[in-house]
């Protein structure tokens, strides 16, 4: 097939025409849903924020169900495809799979997201991003969702496909590469996650033209949620693939051992879909053998790898900068990296809040009788704005200062502002994430309009500490989307009037990828990783606390003795 | 080095079929998730 590839003279990355023009399409329209979700968080923020509350009951729902849909479908899984396609054409050397599907897929991607919004706004499909039946939306709302998820589908088989063609035309030898490895497992979880999705919500768009009559509520929820977390752990695992690339591209990083990082993805693969049933945890129905063995058994061991790869990261780091003479004690080699370098800064903001809010959190919640002290609160909020928005996000921001010199082919531009701006989102969102569990485990509600329940028939007053906690959700949130807005901002300015840089040579032919040869003496007795196993005391030290500390206060709640 | 067929552990050949992964990725879930959980709502009774 008739294509060029070009050598990035920054990177050394090879991009294929095709392929390259695909991840500028998808990185655009995730910026663009981005942009739309992070609109849409200044109205929910400001209106969760009891000090302001500003927008009425009706308005607040739409807002928040544009915010939860566009932030957490379309911004996480536009950009994903991009990653997909990364991961395998440009990592692999190859050309794409069938460019034709992968354009009619991600056009129809658009499509569906258009559809969604456009139904959303206009006003009669407030459903949230959860949209449980019996609740009900316009039959675009669910058509829009059905044929982003095919689109994403069509995609993820394209990227199935790139491997196949790599393999056949020997673009790469022996095994593939760990992020190529992890955008795999995040292909296979996104196959899982839609083939859910079109399970539930085929007969629900069926149901919202009266072609169905009634849609059952659990059933509903059991399936809705294979669709609704899952998708959040596709997330994690190219997340986690962007950690590894980023340490590789900041640092000349290798991972500590290829077979340990691979067997922790290969753990997620077998379990990290599991962890949907933490939702169902207080549904009536559900044995608490479905439930024990969903979210304890077996997520465990999805759970101990995220815990291999918040370690083996750090730890590659580690060993990296140590072979460059950062030998000083614990923490020189942590102490002299480059904490002004954006792609660094956003990537390890997100590995140590993914793993000490998000992660540790998400556990405890995953526990069936813990999980009664903060079901349906908006503990569960905070939890998911630090695996999705601390974690996912950060790591697509940071990503994504290295791809615009080397996929936009321009100059990041305010280098300043680049600096500071993941200090300044992502400490932002620690502190929303923190706040808003705060807030939670004293029991305000996940989504209700108004946390005063004013002109209610039996009012409950909250202690000052929950609207102290509340205010500052607020408060720290427009922080954050003062930091989301401005990262916007700049890409979108780079992307335009940014100082256009060399493209690099083009050729007819792909460069094969050839395995560096092994390095005398530094690979066979790779440096120590003291530093990093402090660090994994101090984490392991914080679950065990906090996991205790939860215990009991679930039982001075219930006053068993 | 060149990349010997024969040396490669089981368990790397297995990581390195994603057809197998994708099999197994999609197929444990689906029964211990969804079936099971499907099987499960199925069986509660009828509230007459």
């Amino acid at each position: 097939m008739e294509t060029t590839y070009r050598i990035c003279p920054r990177s050394g990355l090879q991009f294929e025409d095709q392929a390259e023009k695909l991840m500028r399409f998808h990185a655009v329209c995730g910026v663009l849903s981005l942009l739309v979700g992070g609109i849409m968080a200044l109205g929910v923020i400001l209106t969760r924020w009891p000090a302001v509350h500003l927008l009425p009951a009706d308005i607040f729902y739409l807002v928040l169900t544009a915010h939860g849909v566009d932030m957490l479908i379309f911004w996480i899984i536009f950009f994903e495809m991009a990653v997909l396609i990364f991961a395998s054409s440009t990592l692999l050397r190859c050309r794409i799979a069938t460019p034709k599907i992968a354009w009619f897929s991600s056009w129809l991607m658009v499509v569906g997201a258009i559809m969604t919004n456009i139904a959303i706004f206009q006003g009669e499909s407030s459903v949230m991003f959860t949209s449980y039946v019996p609740m009900q939306a316009k039959w675009h709302f669910y058509l829009g969702l059905i044929l982003f998820a095919v689109g994403a589908l069509l995609i993820c088989f394209v990227f199935l496909g790139t491997l196949v063609v790599a393999k056949a035309e020997n673009t790469y030898e022996g095994s593939i590469p760990l992020v190529t490895f992890g955008a795999l497992t995040a292909c296979i979880i996104a196959i899982f996650t839609i083939a859910g999705g079109a399970i539930i919500l085929v007969p629900t768009f069926f149901w919202s033209i009266g072609y169905i009559r009634e849609i059952d509520t659990l059933m509903y929820r059991v399936i809705w949620w294979s669709l609704g977390h899952s998708s959040q752990q596709i997330n994690v695992s190219a997340h986690v693939a962007i950690w590894y690339a980023i340490a590789a591209i900041v640092f000349g990083a290798k991972p500590m051992s290829e077979k340990v990082s691979r067997t922790a993805y290969f753990l997620y693969i077998l379990f990290l879909q599991l962890a949907s049933a933490h939702h169902i945890l207080s549904d009536p129905g559900m044995s608490s053998e479905w439930k024990i063995v969903n979210t304890s058994y077996f997520m465990y061991f999805a759970v101990f790898a995220s815990m291999i790869h918040g370690m083996t990261v750090p730890g590659a780091i580690e060993q990296a900068q140590r072979l460059k003479g950062y030998n000083k004690g614990l923490f020189e080699w942590l102490r002299k990296a480059p904490w002004g370098n954006p792609a660094f800064s956003a990537m390890f903001l997100s590995l140590v809040g993914f793993g000490f809010l998000g992660g540790i959190t998400g556990v405890m919640m995953g526990a069936e009788q813990l999980n009664m002290l903060i079901h349906n609160t908006i503990y569960v909020p905070g939890h998911f704005h630090a695996t999705v928005v601390v974690g996912t996000t950060l790591a697509f921001m940071g990503l994504t200062y290295f791809l615009v010199p080397a996929l936009f082919k321009r100059e990041v531009m305010f280098p300043g502002f680049a600096k500071i701006q993941p200090y300044l989102y992502g400490l932002a969102m620690y502190i929303v994430s923190l706040v808003m569990m705060g807030a939670g485990t004293l029991g305000v509600s996940r989504r209700h309009w108004d946390m005063a329940f004013a002109g209610a028939p039996m009012a409950y007053e909250w202690p000052g500490a929950a609207y102290l906690m509340m205010g500052l959700t607020g408060i720290f949130g427009v922080v954050a989307i003062v930091g989301g807005a401005g990262w916007i901002l700049q890409i979108v300015l780079s992307i335009f009037f940014g100082k256009k840089l060399e493209g690099g040579e083009q050729r007819s032919i792909p460069q094969v990828l050839t395995l560096p040869p092994p390095t005398p003496g530094g690979a066979a007795h790779p440096p120590a990783t003291p530093g990093t196993l402090v660090l994994a005391l101090v984490f392991l030290t914080a679950f065990i606390l906090y996991y205790f500390v939860n215990w009991k206060y679930l039982s001075s709640l219930w006053g068993l003795s | 080095m060149a990349y010997q067929k024969d040396d490669v552990p089981v368990m790397q050949k297995w990581l390195d079929n994603p057809y197998l992964l994708v099999f197994l990725g999609i197929t444990i879930p689906t029964v211990i998730y969804i079936v099971w959980g499907v099987m499960e709502i199925a069986n509660i009774p009828i509230a007459h």
